[in-house]
C-alpha cells in the first residue's frame, strides 16, 4: 500500500505548476505516482493551484486517465479499437472477464489485477492487443490470454 | 553541442552532418516503433547489438532503431544497408544468421524475404516491395532511415533548412502566402485551407499582440496511427513545421497536445524539443533572427472529445473537455481568449516541404482541389496492414489492392471505413473513387484524419456501425442534449437490431434521429456521430432489413441471430473444443460426437478457433 | 448598429448581442431551457435553434443564444426545420424527465408526439447547467459542478458528499427550470472541529455522519413556498 505523503504531493504540484492550466498536468503526475488520485491530492491541488475543488473533482471524473480508486498490482489493458475489434478483441476481453471474475473497470478482490479497456493504442496491425503493465502483447487470442495470466500468476508465486 | 547563434552557424553544422551521413555504409536499420515493439523488435535490436559486439569488424557496423517505415504487417522489419535488403517478421533467433550470413557472408536469407503472393517470387530489396510502388512517401521520407532521437540525423538529411530559408529569405507574410498557394488543407479531417486559417490568425494576433499555435496530436480515431508514427519516427519534422508557422503567424508560445496513450511518441517528442532548445532552434532569438518561440507539451487524459479543437483548448486551460460554441472561431478567440491556430500533426509536417519546394511546386501534387499527399493507416481485413502515404487523387482500389495487397484468405472486399467513427463507409461499387475531399464527401464518407478500416464479407455492417456508434456515445462529453441522449437512443436501437429484436420502424428512426443529431449538436463530435450509421444504411440497407425482418445476420456475426453447432459427420470426439469452452456448453465423451447446448452457448467462437477439423458450423 | 432579417422582419441591434437577444427584444418568441439573462450563454439544451440562411451555403440550424448577430443575416424562427428540431429535442428530454410537469408542458407547446426512447431511470435533471453556472458566476462559490461524462453526467458536490463551501443561498434551487433540485440535496456544512488545518478537514465524511445544521435553509424554504403560491 502506498503511503500518502502530503509533502510529496505538494512537491509534485509545485513542480508542475506553471501558471494557468496546470491542474490536469498536476493530476497526471499524481496519478502516475500513486496509481490513483487520493482525495487529499485533489484538495491540495485545488488549493495550491487556485482552482475550485468542484472543478478539480469534475476534471478528475471527466477524463478516463484518472482513477479515484486504487488499482490492482497488474493493469491489463485491452485495446478495443476498430482493427482489434474486427480481429476478435471482444472474445479476448470476454475471456479475461471470465477468468478473472470481474468486469471491465474493476479490480480483483485480492487487488492483483485491474482490467480495463482502452480506445485504440494505434498499433492496429498487431491487433488484438493487450497491454500488461506497459508491455504490449500482440495478436492475442483467448488461449493466449490464458497463458498471459498463467505467466503473471507464476511470477507472483515465485516472488 | 553549443547553441547555434546564427543561420550561418547552422549551415556550417548542417554541412558537417550531411558530409558524415553515408547510406552506402553497412548498417542495419530496425523498425522500433510501437507496432514492431509489440512484436518484439526490442529483443531483435538487443540481439543484433550483442551479436555485432561479439564479431570483430574493421569498421563497426551501426544498428539503428528507426521510426515506422510503414509495412507493419511484416514486422519486425530489418533492412540491411547499403543494399537495402528487406528482412521481414524477424525473430530474435534469426539475428545471428543475419549477421553471419548476410552481413559477413554477403548471402541473402530467403526465408526472411517478402514473398509476392501474385508471383510467388521473393523480393530482396525494400524499394522493390509492391507495397511501396504506388506510394509517395514525402512526409514519411525519413521514417525508417533516421534515429528519431538524434537531431543530427534529421539535420544531416536536410532538416531545418526550410526554417533557415523562411528566416532568411521570406517575410512572415510571404510564408503565409506560400502555404496559401500550396493549397494545403487541414489533415485532421475538416480539410479547411490551412493558409487561409493562418492568414486570419495572423491578422488577429497583430490586433491583440499575443496568440498561440497548437498541434492537435490527440489522434483518437480507433484504427488510426498516422500521427503517432510521425511523432515517434520523425518528431523534428513536426517541430520545424511549427516553428515556421510561429514565425509566419507571429506567435511566441505553442503547444503540442498529445495523447498520453502514446508513451513512445511523447518520449521522442520530449527529447526532440530538448535537443532543439539546446541547438538554439527553439527559445529566444532563434538562430539570431530576433524571433522567439517556445513549445510546451500537454498530455491528453483519455478523452476522445479533446480532439475537437475547442475541447482541446479547454483541456489545456485545466478544465473539463467540453466544446464551446463557434463562432467565435479559435483564429479569433481561442486559448485563454487569444487568437489561436490549431492544426493537425500531418498538416504541420507538410510545411517544411512546402517552404523547401515552394507552394507552387507543392500544388502540382494531387488534384485540383486536394493538393499534396495523405497518410493513411490501412488496417482490418487487408493483407498489407500498415502506414501508407499516397498522392491525392489515387483511387481507393489502388490503395486496397495494389498497395494493400487485397483481402486475406480469398475473401471479398465489402467496404472501407474512412474517418473512423465520424466517417462513412465506401462499398465495393465505389472502389474507383479518387481519394480527395470532395469525391469522398459526395459518397457520404469523409477524408478524416487517415484511418482506413477494411472489412470483408464476414463483417456485419450493422454490428460495425453499432461498434462506432457505441464508441462515440461513450466518448460524448454530455453537454448538449442531441448528442448525449440522441446517440444513446441510436445505440439502443442498434443493440436491439443486433440482438434480433429489431422492429419495422427502426431504420427510419435511425435516419430521423441521425439527421437530428447531425444538425443540432454543438460540436463536431455530435455533428459527425451519426455518419457511420447513416452511411451503412445508405449502402447496406439489405443487411439491416435481414436483421429486422428475417431475424438473420447474413455475415454470421451478431450473437443473438446465430447459432453454433457441431457437424456430426466431421467431429471425431477429440474433446479440444469441450475443454476450451468457457460456458461448459459442449458435451460429449472421447471419440463420440460432441454437441453444443444452444442455451448455454455464448457464441464466443473459441470452439471454432480451436477445432482443427473445421467441425464447428455457424448458421 | 447591425441590421439583419428575422422572420422577414428587419431588425436593428447594437453590436455584440446574440440572435436570441435580438429575438426577445423584438417580441419574437423562442423557447429556451439553459439560457438565463444573468449568466453567460451555454448552448447546451439546443432548444433555441433557429434556421440561418447564408447563401451560397445551405441553410443550417444554429443556437440563437450563442450565435452573434452579424450584418445581413437572414434567420427564420418557425420554419419546418426549426419546429422539427424542437420536437425531437424535447422528445429526447422526455427520455429521462418523463414525469416532469415543466418538460411535459414544453412537449405540448412544441408538439411532441410519441416518446420513442425512454431511459430506465427517471431523472428530472436535464443537465442545463444553470445551477452550476449560477453557483459560479452569480455567487462565486463554485460549490457544485457537473461531474463525469456523457450519459453518466450529473450535478454533484466534490466527492458526492455534503459540500463545505455551499452557503445555502438556494440560488441553484430557484434557478432550476424543472424543479429537479431540492435544497436537501445540496446543503452547506462547515467543519465543526475548530483549529483543524484546511487540508486535513475531513471533507469526505459520509453524509449521514455530518451534523446537518443548515443556517438559513428554513427561511429559504419558506421563501420558496411563498413564491410558488404567488405564481
Amino acid at each position: 500500500m502506498q503511503v500518502l505523503s502530503v509533502t510529496e504531493i505538494n512537491e509534485i504540484i509545485n513542480q508542475v505548476a506553471r501558471g494557468e492550466g496546470s491542474l490536469i498536468a498536476a493530476l497526471e503526475e499524481i496519478q502516475e505516482r500513486y496509481g490513483y488520485l487520493p482525495p487529499e491530492a485533489l484538495i491540495l491541488a485545488s488549493e495550491r493551484l487556485g482552482v475550485p475543488l468542484s472543478q478539480a473533482y469534475a476534471v478528475a471524473t471527466f477524463y478516463n486517465a484518472f482513477s479515484l480508486k486504487p488499482k490492482g498490482k497488474h493493469c491489463l489493458n485491452v485495446c478495443m479499437g476498430t482493427a482489434c475489434h474486427v480481429r476478435g478483441s471482444p472474445q479476448v476481453l470476454d475471456r479475461l472477464e471470465t477468468k478473472l471474475g470481474i468486469k471491465t473497470g474493476e479490480t480483483t478482490r485480492d487487488r492483483l489485477f485491474t482490467l480495463e479497456t482502452v480506445n485504440c493504442l494505434g498499433a492496429c496491425a498487431l491487433g488484438p492487443i493487450v497491454v500488461t503493465d506497459g508491455e504490449y502483447s500482440g495478436q492475442m487470442t483467448p488461449q493466449k490470454t490464458d497463458q498471459l495470466l498463467r505467466n503473471i500468476i507464476r511470477a507472483e508465486a515465485d516472488r | 553541442m553549443n547553441r547555434l547563434q546564427s543561420t550561418s552557424d547552422f549551415q556550417t553544422w548542417q554541412a558537417a552532418m550531411a558530409a558524415s551521413w553515408d547510406e552506402t555504409r553497412p548498417c542495419l536499420r530496425v523498425c522500433d516503433g510501437t507496432g514492431c515493439r509489440a512484436l518484439g523488435s526490442q529483443k531483435v535490436l538487443e540481439n543484433l547489438r550483442a551479436e555485432l559486439a561479439r564479431t570483430n569488424q574493421d569498421t563497426p557496423i551501426e544498428v539503428v532503431g528507426t521510426g515506422c517505415p510503414g509495412f507493419c504487417e511484416c514486422g519486425p522489419l530489418v533492412t540491411v544497408y547499403p543494399q537495402r535488403i528487406s528482412y521481414q517478421k524477424v525473430k530474435p533467433e534469426d539475428v545471428s544468421a543475419i549477421v553471419q550470413k548476410t552481413l559477413i557472408g554477403g548471402e541473402v536469407i530467403q526465408e526472411l524475404l517478402y514473398t509476392d503472393p501474385q508471383t510467388g517470387k521473393h523480393i530482396h530489396l525494400e524499394p522493390e516491395l509492391p507495397f511501396y510502388q504506388k506510394q509517395k512517401r514525402f512526409v514519411l521520407d525519413f521514417n525508417g532511415r533516421i534515429d528519431p532521437t538524434r537531431i543530427e540525423d534529421y539535420v544531416a538529411l536536410g532538416g531545418y533548412t526550410s526554417l533557415v530559408k523562411a528566416l532568411t529569405k521570406l517575410t512572415p507574410e510571404q510564408v503565409v502566402a506560400e502555404v496559401k498557394t500550396s493549397g494545403l488543407r487541414g489533415r485532421g479531417g475538416a480539410g479547411f485551407q490551412a493558409g487561409v486559417k493562418w492568414e486570419l490568425c495572423r491578422k488577429n494576433v497583430q490586433k491583440t499582440g499575443i496568440g498561440y499555435i497548437i498541434c492537435n496530436a490527440d489522434e483518437g480515431d480507433p484504427g488510426a496511427f498516422m500521427d503517432r508514427s510521425v511523432v515517434e519516427g520523425n518528431p523534428h519534422l513536426l517541430l520545424e513545421g511549427m516553428i515556421i508557422g510561429a514565425y509566419a503567424i507571429g506567435i511566441e508560445q505553442g503547444f503540442v497536445y498529445i495523447r498520453a496513450e502514446y508513451p513512445l511518441a511523447v518520449e521522442n517528442l520530449r527529447i526532440a524539443i530538448r535537443q532543439a532548445e539546446e541547438a538554439g532552434l527553439l527559445g529566444t532569438n532563434i538562430l539570431g533572427s530576433g524571433f522567439d518561440f517556445n513549445l510546451g507539451i500537454r498530455l491528453g487524459a483519455g478523452a476522445f472529445v479533446c480532439g475537437e479543437e475547442t475541447a482541446l483548448m479547454a483541456s489545456i486551460e485545466g478544465r473539463i473537455g467540453e466544446p464551446r460554441p463557434r463562432p467565435p472561431y479559435p483564429a479569433e478567440s481561442g486559448l485563454w481568449g487569444k487568437p489561436t491556430n490549431i492544426n493537425n500533426v500531418e498538416t504541420w509536417a507538410n510545411v517544411p516541404m512546402i517552404i523547401a519546394m515552394s507552394g507552387l511546386e507543392y500544388a502540382k501534387i494531387g488534384t485540383e482541389k486536394s493538393k499534396g499527399t495523405k497518410i493513411f493507416s490501412v488496417v482490418g481485413k487487408i493483407n498489407n496492414t500498415g502506414l501508407v502515404e499516397v498522392p491525392m487523387g489515387i483511387t481507393l482500389r489502388e490503395i486496397i489492392y495494389d498497395i494493400g495487397g487485397g483481402i486475406p484468405n480469398g475473401k471479398s472486399f465489402k467496404a472501407a471505413q474512412l474517418g473512423g467513427p465520424s466517417g462513412g463507409c465506401v462499398p465495393a461499387e465505389h472502389l474507383d473513387v479518387p481519394i480527395d475531399y470532395e469525391s469522398l464527401n459526395a459518397l457520404g464518407a469523409i477524408m478524416g484524419s487517415g484511418g482506413m478500416v477494411v472489412t470483408d464479407e464476414d463483417t456485419c455492417m450493422v454490428d460495425f456501425a453499432r461498434y462506432f456508434m457505441t464508441f462515440i456515445q461513450e466518448e460524448s462529453c454530455g453537454k448538449c442534449v442531441p448528442c448525449r441522449v440522441g446517440t444513446k437512443a441510436m445505440v439502443a436501437t442498434l443493440e436491439r437490431i443486433c440482438a434480433g429484436e429489431g422492429l419495422p420502424g427502426d431504420v427510419d428512426y435511425l435516419l430521423e434521429m441521425g439527421e437530428h443529431v447531425r444538425n443540432n449538436s454543438l460540436c463536431g463530435l455530435g455533428q459527425t456521430a451519426p455518419n457511420s450509421v447513416l452511411s451503412s444504411i445508405r449502402y447496406f440497407r439489405s443487411e439491416y432489413d435481414a436483421h429486422i425482418f428475417d431475424k438473420t445476420c447474413p455475415a454470421k456475426v451478431c450473437k443473438g441471430l446465430i447459432s453454433y453447432s457441431i457437424d456430426p459427420e466431421i467431429c471425431n470426439g477429440c474433446m479440444v473444443c469441450l475443454r476450451n469452452c468457457t460456458s461448459n456448453a459442449i458435451s460429449g465423451a472421447r471419440r463420440e460426437v460432441h454437441t453444443i447446448n444452444p442455451r448455454l452457448c455464448t457464441r464466443c467462437g473459441v470452439c471454432m478457433n480451436v477445432c482443427k477439423f473445421d467441425a464447428v458450423v455457424v448458421a | 448598429m447591425i441590421h439583419l432579417m428575422i422572420d422577414d422582419k428587419p431588425i436593428e441591434i447594437t453590436e455584440g448581442r446574440s440572435l436570441l437577444e435580438a429575438c426577445r427584444e423584438n417580441g419574437i418568441d423562442i423557447p429556451t431551457l439553459c439560457y438565463h439573462p444573468a449568466l453567460e450563454p451555454y448552448g447546451g439544451c439546443r432548444l433555441c435553434m433557429v434556421e440561418l440562411f447564408q447563401p451560397p451555403r445551405k441553410s443550417r440550424l444554429v443556437a440563437a443564444c450563442v450565435y452573434p448577430c452579424e450584418e445581413g443575416l437572414v434567420v427564420k424562427t418557425h420554419s419546418e426545420m426549426v419546429l422539427q428540431s424542437r420536437r425531437l429535442t424535447v422528445e429526447l428530454l422526455l427520455a429521462s424527465a418523463y414525469n416532469s410537469p415543466d418538460i411535459i408542458a414544453l412537449a405540448d407547446q412544441v408538439g411532441v408526439g410519441e416518446v420513442r426512447f425512454k431511459l430506465p431511470e427517471e431523472n428530472n435533471c436535464i443537465l442545463c447547467g444553470l445551477c452550476v453556472r449560477a453557483c459560479k458566476e452569480i455567487t462565486n462559490i463554485s460549490a457544485i459542478s457537473v461531474i463525469q461524462r456523457g450519459m453518466a453526467k450529473k450535478v454533484s458536490t466534490p466527492f458526492q458528499v455534503a459540500s463545505s463551501r455551499c452557503i445555502s443561498c438556494g440560488t441553484c434551487v430557484l434557478i432550476c427550470p424543472t424543479g429537479a433540485f431540492k435544497l436537501s440535496d445540496v446543503i452547506g456544512v462547515r467543519s465543526d472541529v475548530p483549529g483543524e488545518p484546511p487540508y486535513l478537514r475531513r471533507y469526505y465524511r459520509v453524509g449521514s455522519e455530518i451534523d446537518l445544521r443548515p443556517n438559513f435553509v428554513q427561511d429559504v424554504a419558506l421563501l420558496l413556498g411563498r413564491k410558488r403560491d404567488t405564481e
